[in-house]
């Protein structure tokens, strides 16, 4: 010790002349930091109530609670979160989270209450000073903490595929399902939006646990089509999917196909089969297609005696006779329907109702009669040509090559149409082509424009890559002859706008843009019709229509109390909607039996 | 300076090993230190028996912030755990931070990019001078140098600041995820943290002149509350009250993390072991610090990812497997040691918290013999942070 010591600490005196370094009013002179974690906010428009950050929040402090300004709509669920300022450690994991983005923070950090209810609110619903601040905590940009990379699904290479009718899609593998079914976040979003309400969540959490006979015991609860719609289907649930926002949706199809594959066959039985006591009623089903043998799927589970009739010679419907086999293989499609003629239910085919047996010996024999007849005859562009015996439609053609008959192959051909029916044609007649004549020559002309077109994006890629020529917006005017009467090829102009200013089909062309696609077969995929000449015409006439379908009530009930109508025949073609409509219908068809019998027991 | 205490004051030991105090005798006095005595550091007591003014047993009393943490976590998910850690030391919170999110990435496979590594030493570094410097305000205050505090205060807040602008918040951080850190440092950052630092540089210059060079702190200081370097390994002592016994222990030396194996350092050592010379191996280490973050934000590579893609937090399920993260934080060793069972929780968290041994079993036996005056000082030179004993 010395002096200096005693010395050195008045130094400290110095600082009498500095200026003082505290803010005087930090609320308004000292921001929040740019990334200051602060007061949240959320977008309502961006927000999708998919409740990720309510299932990420360790302190339970956000509640999704319905926001009644929000317009409900599809892919959202129509609930909003409420913070609860008591809880809240401000750590974002919400923001980082959030499958939108919608929900970030703002660098506000005072607000003063004397009611401790005001600090649970729900941002953006409950206006505060700070939802439009610009500057806060928003996820940093590449941060996700959940996956947003879909695992891309291994498919046969276009040159091996295109010469056959093998099953392009290879399916996932173990390791493969794994990491896609990883990137679930289990909002169930996509359970509304499924026409059959499928457990998504709960079955791609199976897989995550490895246990597919749970799965499929899930699968088969809502959709006796599992193994189809794994395959074929429209897959609406993607479209609502929350990761889809700032990623790819998860592979919800190929998921449930993965489960339907890692089954045993002999399996199925044990895990789906089991009915109820018999009833002793009938019901008459007419056609073997989704809706129909989905119904007959629910009813002999509930133990009524269910009589199937298909005109065809084989079960399916539309997804037989109208998807090609490299998308739905037969031995799949066959397995499906197996189950269900297993659990007892009785399928007549090559049994024209109409034909091979009268509409009223069905009402007479049976307690109910459903109609589920799908569309099986194509419609006609009707412009100048089509009555040549070169002009086809497209679901004949796809009826012929399952049915095995030999059909007409030209070296070109040309496709109008741009659904998922003509993709499925022209890949149909591509692989018979490359068969025949070692390549392929086919044109495809549709009249709306590749981002407006109708069928999958995957399937105009694979069309594309199977070597079909596709010529989006041209509107075919006239099927050209030679001379000697054979088809030389299709004319079309360029199509400026479909429909009106009224929102009606009418469609207008720039007729300077005119090309000729040059072909020996013209095949029309333009939509398709029911065939309801069965119906006669009495019953025609006692029966409502709406533009040329069957009108029936939200039970899938027809203004006759014994017939029932489902899938595609009323609702347009979709095989998931068509399984949604049959559980619909099982019901009604199951309580007015029950009523019925009650009436009758009480006489 | 060996201690010697004076045992003519000391009550004899009974049979079983404990002391023999009759408080009806007069002769002791039972006195309660804490739990809200300034002096303390943090939320804990200190039950004194005394004999005039000086100190016969101490026993340390702990509980009063216990909320459970390492239970807490076993029923939340892996990410869930995330926002907890930090709370288990609110000075230095990103040690937690290191340590779980490291011992994550270590059970799970998760590699994180190099650029994260650096940006998370530079955290870490300056966590701990922002833990220093308010050692350093404790250690004068206790002595009754209120200026102090005030100082280093004001360079603490200042880097608040830069915390405040990288991460989001000023206290707890929660700026290291599992994977990497949550995003890249801001626009000009690198400048104002060395402005920030110059700052540091000359407050700590001023508290040199005023607390070190002083005839009272020296004297209130020196040769009080000495750590025989005996007692180093037999107690667990790390960090500068291990390093002011001059004992070399340094985990970032010891056993290099991160990114310290290519920066250019020595450990801080002294021999007095004494408050003065804990408290200046502290603020010697503030140095070392500043220098060590010069050195991070000089070699720092400029471009490249922070974050690792990670697995869907949402379902995060960890391989089996145990492991324990270490790292040198201002208190001493600090770690996580966790075990994983395959399920989407922790199975077992435990923290190590240098705290534990410093002021429980270490501070019990150092404290007899003391006078009353003396302990604030004495428990705040062995820097220990309560939430870390009550995990």
């Amino acid at each position: 010790m010395s002096v200096q010591d005693v010395l050195s600490p008045f130094k400290a005196w110095k600082n009498l002349f500095r200026d003082p370094v505290t803010i005087a009013d930090p609320i308004n002179d000292r921001p929040g930091a740019a990334r200051y974690r602060g007061f949240h906010q959320n977008d309502l428009d961006k927000c999708i109530g998919c409740g990720t950050c309510e299932e990420i929040c360790q302190n339970g402090a956000i509640d999704m609670v319905e926001a009644v300004k929000i317009e409900q709509a599809e892919g959202d669920s129509g609930l909003r979160p409420r913070i609860d300022y008591g809880r809240c450690c401000w750590c974002a994991l919400c923001v980082d989270v959030c499958m939108t983005g919608s929900l970030t923070m703002s660098n506000a950090y005072t607000w003063v209450d004397a009611d401790p209810e005001e600090f649970r609110f729900t941002p953006g619903v409950d206006k505060k000073d700070w939802d439009d601040a610009e500057l806060g905590y928003h996820r940093p940009e590449g941060l996700h903490l959940t996956p947003m990379t879909r695992v891309e699904m291994q498919e046969m290479e276009p040159g091996e595929r295109v010469g056959n009718f093998d099953e392009i899609v290879c399916g996932y593998s173990v390791g493969e399902a794994l990491v896609e079914a990883d990137r679930c976040v289990s909002c169930g979003l996509c359970v509304a939006t499924c026409p059959a309400h499928m457990a998504i969540p709960d079955y791609i959490a199976a897989i995550r646990d490895q246990d597919y006979e749970h799965g499929l015991e899930m699968l088969y609860d809502t959709n006796p089509f599992s193994q189809v719609c794994g395959r074929v289907c429209t897959h609406k649930c993607e479209d609502a999917c929350s990761v889809g926002h700032e990623g790819e949706p998860i592979a919800i199809r190929w998921l449930k196909r993965h489960i339907t594959e890692n089954v045993p066959r002999e399996k199925y039985m044990d895990i789906i089969g089991g009915t109820a006591d018999g009833t002793g009623k009938k019901i008459a089903i007419i056609g073997a297609g989704p809706a129909g043998l989905t119904t007959a799927f629910d009813l002999v589970k509930m133990g009524h005696n269910i009589t199937v009739f298909e005109a065809q010679s084989g079960p399916g419907g539309m997804a037989r006779y109208g998807i090609p086999e490299y998308r739905m293989p037969y031995d799949d499609l066959d397995h499906e329907v197996s189950i269900i003629t297993e659990m007892g239910v009785d399928i007549r085919y090559n049994m024209r109702v109409g034909k091979d047996i009268p509409m009223d010996q069905l009402r007479q024999d049976y307690d109910a009669v459903l109609l589920s007849i799908g569309l099986h005859v194509g419609r006609s562009t009707r412009i100048k040509g089509t009555e040549h015996k070169d002009v086809l439609k497209a679901v004949d053609l796809l009826r012929d090559i399952t049915n095995g008959i030999k059909v007409k192959v030209p070296k070109k051909v040309v496709v109008i149409g741009g659904g998922n029916v003509a993709m499925d044609i022209a890949r149909s007649m591509a692989r018979l082509q490359k068969q025949k004549y070692g390549k392929v020559d086919l044109t495809v002309t549709a009249l709306e424009d590749l981002q407006h077109f109708m069928a999958d994006p995957e399937e105009v890629k694979e069309a594309g890559e199977e070597g079909i020529e596709i010529f989006d917006a041209r509107g075919p005017q006239e099927i050209v002859l030679t001379k000697g009467g054979r088809i030389s090829g299709l004319r079309t102009w360029k199509v400026i706008s479909i429909f009106d200013d009224q929102g009606r089909f009418a469609p207008s062309y720039d007729e300077a843009d005119e090309m000729l696609h040059k072909a020996n077969m013209v095949i029309e995929a333009i939509g398709q019709a029911s065939d309801v000449s069965l119906l006669g015409e009495e019953l025609t006439e006692a029966l409502d229509w709406n533009r040329g379908r069957l009108s029936v009530d939200a039970e899938g009930r027809t203004s006759q109390s014994w017939l029932w109508a489902a899938g595609d025949c009323v609702h347009g073609p979709d095989i998931i909607h068509a399984v949604a409509d049959g559980h619909v219908v099982a019901d009604s068809i199951n309580a007015a039996l029950n009523e019925q019998e009650e009436a009758d027991a009480k006489d | 300076m060996n201690y010697q205490p004076d045992r003519s004051k000391y009550p004899a030991k009974k049979a079983d090993g404990t002391l023999d105090i009759d408080l009806t005798s007069g002769k002791y006095l039972k006195l309660w230190h804490g739990p809200n005595h300034p002096g303390i550091t943090g939320n804990m007591s200190v039950e004194l028996t005394v004999c005039g003014d000086e100190v016969v047993e101490g026993k340390v009393h702990v509980g009063y912030l216990h909320r459970g943490f390492e239970k807490l976590m076993e029923r939340r998910s892996f990410i869930q755990c995330f926002p907890i850690v930090c709370r288990i030391c609110v000075p230095e919170p990103d040690f937690n931070e290191y340590c779980y999110a490291a011992a994550i990435e270590e059970l799970s496979g998760v590699v994180v990019p190099e650029r994260a590594h650096w940006i998370r030493t530079m955290i870490l570094e300056m966590g701990r001078i922002n833990s220093y410097l308010m050692y350093l305000g404790g250690q004068a205050g206790a002595l009754g140098q209120g200026v102090i505090g005030q100082w280093t205060t004001y360079v603490r807040d200042l880097m608040l600041d830069r915390f405040e602008e990288l991460t989001g918040a000023r206290i707890y951080h929660m700026f290291i995820l599992p994977g990497g850190v949550r995003d890249d440092l801001p626009e000009g950052f690198k400048d104002r943290l060395e402005a920030t630092l110059k700052e540091v540089d000359a407050v700590l210059k001023d508290v040199y002149d005023v607390m070190f060079k002083n005839a009272v702190f020296k004297r209130r200081s020196i040769g009080v509350g000495y750590i025989d370097p005996a007692w180093v390994d037999e107690y667990g002592i790390t960090g500068p009250n291990a390093r002011a016994a001059g004992v070399a222990k340094d985990v970032r030396k010891d056993q290099p993390y991160l990114v310290y194996d290519q920066l250019d350092f020595e450990p801080v050592v002294d021999h007095g072991s004494d408050i003065y010379t804990r408290a200046d191996v502290r603020r010697r280490d503030v140095a070392m610090s500043v220098d060590l973050l010069r050195q991070i934000l000089a070699k720092m590579p400029n471009e490249g990812p922070v974050m690792a893609k990670l697995p869907n937090v949402l379902h995060w399920q960890i391989p089996r497997g145990e492991t324990y993260i270490r790292g040198e934080c201002s208190r001493g060793e600090y770690g996580f040691y966790l075990v994983t069972d395959g399920s989407r929780f922790p199975r077992r968290v435990n923290v190590r918290g240098p705290s534990y041994t410093h002021a429980m079993t270490l501070l019990e036996r150092m404290i007899v013999n003391t006078n009353i005056s003396d302990i604030a000082a004495l428990m705040v030179s062995l820097h220990t942070y309560p939430p870390e004993i009550e995990r």
